[in-house]
């Protein structure tokens, strides 16, 4: 005990010795060292991830350098021509939807310089597009591409999902028909523009379309329709997919021109037809009865 | 006018008068149960005596003849399936919560007019198929009223003493359309709403009194809440009485003047030729209602016609891409569509005059109406023609009138593709602008072309029609003479059908009175006459007389002659060739 007494008021005696605060500091920054070192997350791996998005960023940049720079500008702070228009418009601060939402259309590259590029295969390797939206949010904050969970109805009761499709046809039907008309089927815009069919569209794109506002379209950013609107009108828009044409043919849903068209040359023409069926098949009075002879 | 009807069934009745000849008076039959009833009711209601005259009544037969008839059963199938919806739908704009089955609608707030409409369409069994079988009625209604008043134009049959006919067709066209009109704006979707306040905008356009009729019409401001009750009187009751009541007249017309008929042997401007109304004509037309009802059951069935659940509920914040009226309205939209705007809007003193709205959509159509109702008067005051004409004239023997009409018929169809510009720069890749541009230019000059074309064109029918009855058809059968030259063989034409082109009167202009009588007086008439003369030479001048009897005599000897050359013709001979490369005998 006494031994024991002794060696702990040997340690004692120098807690108050000169170099006692010195040596506190030093274990206490070893320990928070010692621990940080076991808890904090790799460096390295923090460190590969940044250069993987640089590197795609990189390549984003390069493909951009072929395939958009000569409208959009080396930086993508878009070109205007001598008189004014603009050859590509700036893409800063567009964000990653928007290029997933154009390319992955196929709406650019454009083939020709037109009123509007229309839809068609993606040009690019879905890996190349990925570059390309990781190149040009780097330019500039944007929306992101949005994922499935933003517009599934998944998690929603069977009631919830009704209110939500009801609710989605009347966003769909004030904000969205007066160019793409009642149905979806697209409309005329001018100058040889024009909504696109809706129907056709995939959900993804239908959000980021959206989201974004390409071509004549406006943004409906999520101040002014929230992420559960938009989710809504993608639930009518697949609601009016599923459910049958009630009244048969749908003749494209175009509207009445479609159903003129279809009085005068299927109807008037069948009973035309018929009129001139009925006409050339009448009561022969030289028809010679079985049997009887000719006078 | 005579009633002679023959159709050659008359040959063989005398021999069947006395089918027996028994020694013994025959007895009366014991009557049929048939029988009995009839005479029952003729001796109370005097059927015998109207039914005798009228089932044998004769009408000339011809597919062309039968178009009128399409509208009739198509205005059946609208009473019978019209009187099915009402059953069913209710004329309130009072709001109520919609419960029914269409799952993207359940638990809106829409009009007891819409609900009913939907509940029509997916709760009512067979509902959604008598609403499109009514809707295609409709559209099949004003179409083939349309093709019957091109029938009767184009063949003359308006002309005394059918005009007022033809007014009353043409008030039957108008009502229709407005028929049409009242009964798309029921449902109070979407696109009926559109059109009532296309409607509404159409009223307040008129000057002066545009507000007020507005008010009137909807019971204050748009859109209030008794336009679709109102519209609805009109639909069901105010018009369609009056359509029943211009059908019966437009009918009975009909019967009083008689049917007119193509020219042909034995066919004169005092009988008719044909075949009596028992058995062949009920038959006919009774057998046509069916197809007509049957064809617009399958329309009906098959292709969708005005999806009011697409459209939702109407509400004035709302428009869909692809806005049009039905058919029938389509060329005034177009009208409206194309007009240009900035130059023709005013606004002074705080008030605003839209011509720009005004005269496309109020004027226009007013005027061109006035046209349609007039054009019997005005080509009887051109031509001075005040006989009774029961014979028709082809579309190329009225080389002036048909062109009138195909004129006005391009007009038409002008204003209906601008009525529809948005569609055809989507479905053809267009510019709507550029459309535009051009309809602007192309109805002023199109029908100006249409009307110089078609004019040339019937008097090169007429030409054809004198080639024919001159030197023969061509038969296609080719001839080698002994030289071995080619010729085409050509044969004179089928008695009939040489009847039936000769039959016609010569399409001369007026002359022009004279100015002043022998003493130096100036005619009183002599303005209204040269305008006359000089609209009389451009619509009637050019045309081609038929051929005179001597003319047609002398070619036949000439004919004949040729023929006589011509050896190898009897089909004997190995060197005549024929273009089916067989011997045809003559």
């Amino acid at each position: 005990m006494r031994l024991l007494n002794r060696s702990a008021g040997r340690l004692t005696r120098g807690r108050r010795g000169p170099l006692a605060g010195l040596v506190v500091l030093l274990l206490g920054l070893l320990m928070t060292g010692g621990l940080y070192s076991a808890f904090a997350p790799s460096q390295q791996a923090a460190a590969d991830q940044a250069s993987a998005d640089e590197e795609l960023v990189a390549q984003g940049r390069e493909l951009f350098l072929v395939g958009c720079a000569f409208c959009h500008g080396k930086n993508g702070e878009g070109i205007e021509t001598s008189d004014g228009q603009q050859l590509g418009p700036v893409l800063v601060g567009v964000g990653a939807a928007a290029v997933d939402f154009q390319v992955g259309t196929g709406r650019m590259p454009l083939a020709a310089p037109g009123q509007q590029g229309p839809a068609k295969k993606q040009a690019y390797s879905d890996e190349e597009r990925e570059a390309l939206a990781a190149y040009v949010a780097s330019l500039g904050p944007g929306p992101a591409i949005p994922s499935e969970e933003d517009w599934s109805l998944d998690g929603l009761t069977e009631e919830e999902q009704e209110e939500a499709v009801v609710r989605g046809g009347q966003i769909f039907l004030t904000n969205c028909t007066a160019c793409h008309n009642f149905a979806g089927s697209g409309g005329a815009m001018p100058e040889g523009g024009y909504a696109p069919n809706v129907r056709e569209t995939e959900e993804e794109y239908v959000y980021e379309a959206l989201l974004t506002g390409p071509g004549q379209m406006p943004s409906f950013s999520d101040g002014n329709l929230s992420q559960t609107e938009k989710r809504d009108v993608i639930a009518y828009l697949n609601s009016i997919d599923e459910t049958p044409d009630y009244g048969g043919f749908s003749l494209g849903s175009l509207g009445p021109v479609v159903d003129g068209a279809v009085t005068w040359i299927v109807g008037i023409g069948v009973l035309v037809g018929f009129a001139v069926w009925i006409a050339a098949h009448t009561t022969r009075t030289d028809r010679k009865k079985k049997g009887q002879v000719t006078t | 006018m005579s009633t002679t009807e023959s159709n050659g069934t008359g040959g063989s009745v005398a021999s069947q008068v006395a089918s027996t000849n028994g020694t013994k008076a025959s007895s009366a039959k014991k009557g049929s149960p048939v029988g009995k009833a009839a005479t029952w009711a003729d001796e109370r209601l005097g059927l015998a005596t109207a039914a005798k005259k009228n089932l044998r009544k004769v009408f000339p037969d011809h597919w062309s003849f039968m178009l009128g008839e399409i509208a009739l059963w198509s205005f059946v199938v609208l009473l019978v399936t019209g009187v099915f919806l009402t059953l069913w739908y209710r004329p309130s704009m009072a709001e109520v919560t919609y419960t029914g089955a269409y799952d993207q609608m359940r638990g809106l707030h829409v009009s007891e007019a819409f609900a009913s409409t939907l509940d029509l369409s997916f709760d009512v069994r067979g509902g959604l198929l008598m609403r499109q079988m009514h809707h295609w009625a409709a559209m099949l209604f004003i179409a083939a009223m349309m093709v019957h008043l091109l029938r009767v134009y184009f063949t003359g049959a308006f002309r005394k003493p059918r005009e007022l006919n033809w007014v009353i067709g043409c008030l039957l066209l108008l009502l229709g359309t407005l028929e049409g009109f009242t009964g798309y704006s029921l449902p109070d979707d979407m696109l009926s709403g559109t059109g009532i306040r296309a409607a509404d905008g159409f009223v307040k356009s008129i000057p002066v009194v545009g507000t007020y009729v507005s008010f009137f019409l909807f019971g204050g401001e748009f859109p209030g809440d008794s336009i679709i009750p109102r519209l609805y009187t009109i639909h069901v009751l105010l018009i369609p009485g009056l359509l029943l009541g211009l059908i019966a007249a437009h009918m009975l017309l009909l019967v009083y003047h008689k049917h007119t008929q193509w020219p042909g042997p034995g066919r004169t401007e005092e009988n008719v030729v044909g075949y009596p109304m028992l058995p062949v004509y009920a038959a006919k037309a009774g057998g046509f209602f069916f197809i007509v009802f049957g064809v617009t059951a399958l329309l009906g069935g098959l292709f969708t016609l005005n999806p009011v659940w697409a459209y939702g509920p109407y509400d004035p914040s709302k428009v869909t891409a692809g806005s049009q009226p039905d058919w029938y309205m389509g060329w005034p939209d177009g009208a409206l569509r194309i007009f240009p705007g900035p130059p023709l809007e005013y606004s002074f003193f705080g008030v605003t005059l839209s011509l720009n709205v005004f005269l496309p959509i109020i004027v226009l159509p007013g005027l061109m109406f006035t046209i349609l109702l007039l054009l019997p008067f005005i080509e009887s005051w051109i031509t001075k023609d005040k006989r009774d004409h029961h014979l028709l004239e082809r579309p190329r023997d009225a080389p002036g009138r048909t062109a009138t009409m195909v004129a006005l018929m391009t007009f038409y169809g002008l204003m209906w593709m601008a009525g529809g510009n948005d569609i055809l720069a989507i479905v053809f890749d267009l510019s709507i602008n550029q459309i535009t541009y051009f309809l602007r230019v192309a109805v002023i000059l199109g029908p100006i072309l249409a009307f110089i074309i078609t004019r040339r064109w019937c008097i090169s029918l007429q030409r054809k029609d004198n080639e024919d009855l001159l030197h023969g058809y061509e038969t296609g059968i080719i001839m080698r003479s002994a030289q071995g030259g080619f010729s085409e063989r050509h044969e004179p034409l089928p008695l009939d059908k040489a009847y039936a082109l000769t039959q016609r009167d010569p399409d001369q202009p007026v002359a022009l009175e004279r100015a002043t009588d022998e003493n130096g007086v100036p005619s009183p008439t002599t303005r209204s006459g040269r305008i006359r003369h000089r609209l009389s030479s451009y619509l009637h001048g050019g045309g081609i007389a038929t051929p005179t009897r001597e003319e047609l005599e002398e070619a036949h000897a000439h004919a004949a002659h040729e023929h006589e050359l011509e050896p190898a013709h009897d089909g004997a001979s190995d060197r005549s060739l024929t273009a089916r490369g067989e011997n045809t005998p003559h």
